[in-house]
């Protein structure tokens, strides 16, 4: 062992000022770790500026708006609203689907209901054609609604209540790429009802027509809510 | 030799217990002061190997090496010049020059 003969106490109280410096050194890099960085403090602070900056303009906006074309805006909020109620016709570009039940017979011990169309199938396919930013959809001739029902009804399929047998033509009004493209996707719609030998025909259209929903809206229970002043 | 490791487990529990903590700015100072500390102490324990220790050169070393350093790094902080590397750059090379010294002694020994 290393034997220190002169000035063991110097050496033990500068060594104690040493461990007292590391104690407090150790804490401040550890403080500093879990602490926000200064340079982020002034990133984050700029950002929250501008976002102010940014609402202010948004509000100002809001407030313009509310105060001229009041009128205006009431009808387009209505057209909208109308549109997205599928209350009224609507045309434009989109894809035209028509989906038949399978062609080739049914294999021996096979369920035979596999080579028809139910109605996740056609569930699976407005889902898809949703994801893909379609704005307004028809089956055979039925409007689409936020209330709408596709369900198996015996043989034929059931959508707002009304009954249809295969084919099934959806028009769906969107951009067509898109529309295409996500049911022709790799693993996707098309490709799984394919195997069961269901015909799915996709047909990109410059112009579809989808109609209007043909029903009576009626509210029996849902009223607008308290305090919810109806705004759009 | 016991009481130098004796006084650095005294000043670990001491700086635990005080809670005193060195504003971030200051901390860059603070570090290089202590491996100038850090520094100051090997370099002693070499001289005591060497039996040529001086209690005054020792402890006035100590804190004018500490103060010196956080100065500097300071003064070249304000300048825009990055002394700190270069204290830190110092200080290491000779804690491990010291370093090795100490071991040849204590191996001789």
């Amino acid at each position: 062992m290393l034997s220190i003969k002169q000035g063991r106490y110097s050496i033990a109280f500068v060594c104690m000022v040493l461990g007292f410096m590391l104690a407090v050194q150790f804490r401040t890099t550890q403080d500093m770790k879990s602490s926000v960085p200064y340079q982020r403090v002034d990133e984050l602070s700029e950002r929250l500026l501008q976002a102010e900056k940014e609402r202010d303009a948004l509000q100002e906006e809001v407030n313009k708006r509310k105060n001229t074309s009041g009128q205006e805006a009431e009808t387009k909020a209505l057209r909208d609203l109308r549109m997205l109620a599928g209350t009224v016709a609507v045309s434009g570009q989109g894809i035209v689907v028509t989906i038949d039940d399978s062609k080739s017979a049914s294999k021996a011990g096979e369920n035979p209901n596999l080579y028809l169309i139910h109605d996740d199938d056609l569930l699976k396919v407005i889902n898809e054609l949703r994801a893909a930013g379609a704005e307004a959809i028809a089956i055979n001739g039925q409007r689409l609604l936020s209330t709408s029902e596709i369900r198996c009804a015996g043989p034929t399929l059931s959508v707002n209540n009304v009954r249809s047998s295969p084919p099934y033509e959806i028009l769906a009004i969107g951009d067509a790429k898109n529309l295409e493209n996500s049911l022709k996707m790799r693993g996707g719609v098309a490709e799984t009802l394919k195997v069961w030998g269901i015909q799915m025909n996709i047909k990109p259209a410059e112009m579809v027509q989808v109609p209007a929903y043909k029903g009576i809206l009626q509210f029996k229970y849902a009223e607008i809510a308290e305090g919810d002043g109806g705004q759009p | 030799m016991i009481l130098a490791v004796m006084g650095l487990a005294l000043g670990i529990i001491l700086g635990i217990i005080c809670p005193v903590s060195i504003p971030q700015a200051y901390a860059k100072l603070f570090s290089v002061a202590l491996l100038a500390s850090l520094d100051s102490v090997f370099g002693g324990l070499r001289a005591a190997a060497e039996e040529k220790f001086d209690n005054t050169v020792f402890i006035s070393g100590f804190f004018t090496n500490a103060l010196l350093a956080a100065l500097l790094v300071y003064i070249g902080d304000r300048l825009g010049i990055d002394l700190y590397y270069v204290a830190l750059l110092a200080f290491g090379l000779r804690i491990f020059q010291n370093l090795a010294i100490i071991r040849r002694y204590f191996l001789k020994k």
